[in-house]
């Protein structure tokens, strides 16, 4: 069950455990990624928390969790080449795995047609 | 607040920019190669970019000289035809109220400042010219910078006979059929020139600049890194009211008559800086591991500030992280370990010297 959040990242739960990434259109709007920094394994983190950074030739930009829960694996293989985040990966290009508190977190968020219409 | 658009407009949204407000301007901040790619373009062959938001002021009259030198450190009287100075508008504490080139055509000055600060500057040159000075401001003209090694190739492949013109010299010349003003200038660290023209014939230009394979566009975003690494001062950054020119690493913007006889606003303080050394200086910054650090974030040892970045990220031809700072006299010997303190962590950043990448003006 694919989700997306208003600050532009989705969520892909599998059972009780959700693969989270960020939206095609983030990553295009990110422009050059320059710096990544992923959180932790083993870290329980909070809805809404700022849980990783993406920095841009530009600015910093926050990411945050889109569910609470217990992040339980980090793709530090994505730290090795940042060029290969683009659009058409977004959906490969998954950074934490979370297993998730509430699945009922997940309800009010947007699926693939509502975030589409959120950002044309 | 309505943004002003330059008239590059249509073309930069033709040619696939992302538009920004950038200083009551709509501006593009890049086009689809990024900011990156547009970066090297200009290091390694030449990029065009539109720099229509900045004021060209032209002042005339037989006390334009002595006006001008009211308000800057800049023996103006000394500026020949055909050159061009780098000055500051000071303010009487030695602050700097916005940073211009200064240039001298046809016996008038033509200044040309930043687009930030042009509501100012001329409220503040108004305020101030007496005498035989009229001020114009060409709002009737456009503005465009062609930087980088290909650059001269690239005019001369139009025509333009650049031979004994150099560095920080300006002059008349027809591209296109269109009568220019260029000078060899720019604020990217490499040669390049900067073009005025009739507003309406700044697409002509554009278009005909671009046509040539050397030559491609970049934005507002490429602009900002290739001056990082240049270690060229932004006004609201490297400058403003609060740093004086020494402290900001220019000293060769005080000219040595105006100098001798500190007859400029704010000399009492510039010449103390001046000869016993600022408190703190501008210094380039290297951080180490990969995270950019920004503006604003502020500069430690041992728990103890010694200084705060002015501006910062990525620099492309460095294919690092940098930033600008000032950090206190005592620390800016090149390699010297601080650390900058970025959303609560200490990132470890060595100071390094001005500019990060060379200059690679022509000089004659």
């Amino acid at each position: 069950m694919l989700r997306y959040t208003e600050d532009h990242e989705w969520i892909n739960l599998d059972g009780d455990t959700g693969a989270v990434g960020i939206s095609p259109h983030a990553i295009e709007q990110l422009g050059d990624i320059v710096f990544v920094e992923l959180p932790e394994a083993g870290t329980t983190v909070s809805k809404g928390d700022s849980v990783a950074v993406f920095e841009s030739v530009k600015a910093a930009s926050d990411i945050y969790s889109p569910a609470s829960g217990e992040i339980t694996e980090v793709n530090d293989a994505l730290l090795d080449d940042l060029t290969s985040i683009t659009p058409d990966r977004a959906h490969e290009c998954w950074l934490f795995k979370i297993k998730v508190a509430d699945a009922g977190e997940l309800d009010e968020m947007m699926d693939e047609a509502a975030y589409s219409a959120m950002i044309t | 607040m309505e943004t002003r658009r330059t008239p590059l407009y249509d073309f930069h949204l033709a040619n696939g920019a992302r538009m920004v407000p950038f200083a009551g301007w709509d501006m593009p901040v890049q086009y689809a190669d990024g900011i990156k790619a547009e970066h090297l373009a200009t290091r390694d062959s030449a990029a065009l970019f539109d720099v229509s938001h900045m004021a060209q002021v032209w002042l005339a009259g037989t006390d334009a000289d002595t006006a001008l030198e009211q308000l800057t450190p800049t023996d103006v009287g000394a500026i020949a035809d055909g050159r061009v100075r780098y000055s500051m508008f000071l303010d009487d504490n030695g602050g700097v109220l916005d940073d211009l080139m200064i240039a001298r055509l046809g016996g008038d000055l033509q200044l040309v400042v930043n687009a930030g600060r042009a509501d100012h500057d001329i409220a503040h040159l108004r305020a101030n010219l007496a005498g035989d000075v009229t001020m114009s401001i060409r709002d009737d003209r456009a503005l465009l910078a062609l930087q980088g090694p290909q650059a001269p190739q690239a005019l001369r492949r139009l025509g333009v006979d650049l031979d004994g013109f150099f560095f920080m010299q300006i002059g008349h010349f027809t591209i296109d059929g269109i009568d220019c003003i260029i000078t060899r200038s720019g604020y990217t660290g490499e040669d390049g020139f900067e073009i005025s023209m009739p507003a309406d014939k700044a697409v002509q230009l554009a278009e005909r600049l671009c046509a040539d394979e050397a030559v491609s566009l970049a934005g507002l975003g490429a602009r900002d890194t290739l001056r990082l690494e240049a270690g060229l001062p932004l006004w609201g950054h490297e400058l403003d009211e609060t740093i004086n020119p020494v402290t900001a690493g220019l000293r060769f913007a005080l000219s040595k008559r105006r100098r001798e006889a500190a007859d400029f606003p704010g000399a009492d303080a510039i010449m103390k800086d001046w000869n016993d050394g600022p408190a703190r200086q501008l210094v380039g910054l290297l951080p180490q591991g990969g995270r950019p650090v920004r503006d604003g974030a502020e500069l430690e040892i041992d728990g103890t500030i010694v200084g705060h970045v002015t501006s910062g990220g990525f620099a492309p031809s460095l294919d690092a992280p940098a930033a600008l700072g000032f950090v206190d006299a005592a620390l800016t010997s090149p390699g010297t370990e601080i650390n900058a303190l970025v959303r609560g962590r200490e990132v470890p950043v060595f100071v390094a010297a001005l500019p990060l990448v060379p200059h690679r003006y022509i000089r004659g």
